[in-house]
């Protein structure tokens, strides 16, 4: 049977271009906020552009967040991109202090104006960067395909810090700076990134998260 | 690390591809889709779409452009001309694209860029400032393709759009664009000393050198190139061209020289940079 792929539709994001990247290998997901149709998903993913504060309002008053934490509890994959990545912690410090999902220990904060050795950082951090591997291998992950040092499209003001390094699938510099750039625990995974807008790499996101997930 | 980003900018008039200098004389120069695909595989690292006419014809004819191109085009798509509300926005972001691009609405009602920066997040929004030197020695921005003086200072504007909100800068320098004469240092210095955003320059290139010089001065490092890129790639691709459609296409039915421009491909390019210690993806 085919696999069920639903891209959480909730009024946040680019999931045009998401939706184009998972049918650019053949899956037909749908782009839905139906809860019989997201609890009956294989496959969940959580996409997001925009502000904390309003995707958690937006997922809050959709009635969503149980579904997405079921989901989970049923031990079935779940990817957050970009926002969706940050939405999955525990809060954000996005205009204030916010609440996330809860789903990966961890908090969201703002990159700081100056790198360590007081040179300005250009916010929001804008452009392709390098994914480095952390502690974990990448053979059992979305990112199966991606060489050390490949590339990934960013554009971001906030970034993911989780509390148990374990978590900490990729890491990125950004001008001297270090942060979480990917992040998995258990069958959760999160990118800060945009893998469908990062070429034919980028791609190979979705499917390896689809076919060996 | 610290990549650079090259982004084709391509200036739409109804169908076609166009090009002009100082944002006038626009010739038609092709297909924009055929410009879109050959710029993806060859490594772009986002593209730019600007309705070159939308604001002067309150029109907006982008949307199928951007959708045909986000169907299988994996990059960022920034997109601009004739934006003037949230739901303009709303409805390009939905098209396919990633960011918006925002002159004229942005100096007519700047609450636009707060509510939009708030709604879709400051990083969809961009804010063009096209930049035409006057005669007290200071640059003032222009609206309606520089065809409009606003009497705003550029470094007191460009302040005032990142504090609004505003998450990148594309400075249009009106005097150098379209003639390849290089881009204007003092004017991309000046705004990216000022801002804490990231700034892209737009105007000027019309040689590979004249993209390493400002690279190396370490101050700016995104470029949006047009002419640079496109006259070398109808150089190469002579195919001929659906001409039932409004445009001037004497250049391309002519001999297809650009003289001003020592053109040069996308790859080409970003090997030169790269063998000059100048880091592209």
């Amino acid at each position: 049977m085919a696999k069920s792929i639903v891209i959480l539709d909730y009024g946040m994001g680019n999931i045009y271009s998401i939706s184009q990247a998972l049918i650019h290998f053949g899956f037909l997901p749908k782009l839905t906020n139906n809860i019989l149709e997201i609890e009956n998903a294989d496959y969940l993913i959580l996409p997001g552009v925009g502000a904390f504060e309003g995707a958690m309002k937006q997922l809050n008053e959709l009635n969503l967040v149980n579904s997405i934490i079921k989901h989970v509890k049923n031990g079935k994959p779940l990817m957050g991109i970009c926002l969706g990545m940050q939405l999955l912690f525990d809060s954000s410090y996005e205009f204030g202090q916010h609440e996330g999902l809860g789903l990966i220990p961890g908090q969201v904060v703002r990159f700081p104006d100056e790198d360590f050795e007081g040179t300005k950082l250009r916010i929001p951090h804008i452009g392709w960067n390098t994914l480095e591997a952390e502690s974990n291998d990448w053979k059992k992950t979305p990112l199966k395909d991606f060489p050390s040092n490949g590339m990934m499209y960013f554009v971001h003001s906030y970034y993911a810090k989780p509390d148990n390094l374990e978590d900490i699938l990729a890491i990125t510099n950004y001008c001297g700076f270090e942060f979480c750039s990917a992040v998995q625990h258990n069958n959760i995974f999160g990118f800060q990134g945009h893998p469908e807008k990062s070429g034919e790499l980028g791609l190979s996101v979705y499917k390896n998260f689809i076919d060996f997930i | 690390m610290k990549t650079i980003r090259l982004i084709p900018r391509l200036d739409i008039k109804g169908p076609n591809l166009v090009k002009g200098i100082h944002l006038e004389g626009l010739r038609v120069l092709g297909t924009p889709s055929d410009f879109a695909r050959h710029y993806y595989l060859n490594g772009a690292d986002e593209l730019l779409f600007m309705d070159v006419v939308a604001s002067l014809y309150d029109r907006n004819s982008l949307h199928d452009i951007i959708k045909e191109t986000a169907r299988d085009i994996f990059i960022p798509l920034t997109v601009g001309g004739g934006i003037r509300t949230i739901s303009d926005i709303k409805s390009v972001l939905r098209a396919g694209a990633d960011k918006v691009a925002i002159n004229t609405a942005a100096i007519k009602t700047p609450n636009l860029i707060k509510e939009a920066a708030r709604e879709f997040g400051s990083s969809t929004i961009v804010v063009v400032i096209e930049a035409i030197k006057q005669d007290d020695g200071r640059y003032y921005a222009f609206i309606d393709n520089g065809r409009e003086y606003t009497g705003l200072e550029i470094v007191e504007w460009a302040r005032r759009v990142e504090e609004l909100g505003c998450g990148e800068i594309i400075i249009t320098s009106v005097d150098q664009e379209g003639t390849g004469k290089g881009f204007d240092y003092s004017l991309s210095n000046i705004i990216s000393k000022n801002v804490s955003i990231p700034v892209i320059i737009h105007g000027g290139a019309g040689r590979k050198e004249d993209v390493l010089n400002i690279l190396h001065t370490g101050e700016i490092n995104s470029i949006a190139l047009s002419s640079l890129l496109h006259y070398d790639y109808i150089k190469k691709n002579k195919r001929i061209i659906n001409e039932s459609s409004e445009g001037n296409f004497d250049f391309l039915k002519g001999g297809r020289q650009n003289v001003q421009i020592d053109s040069i491909g996308l790859e080409e390019l970003k090997k030169y940079l790269n063998s000059n210690n100048i880091y592209c993806r």
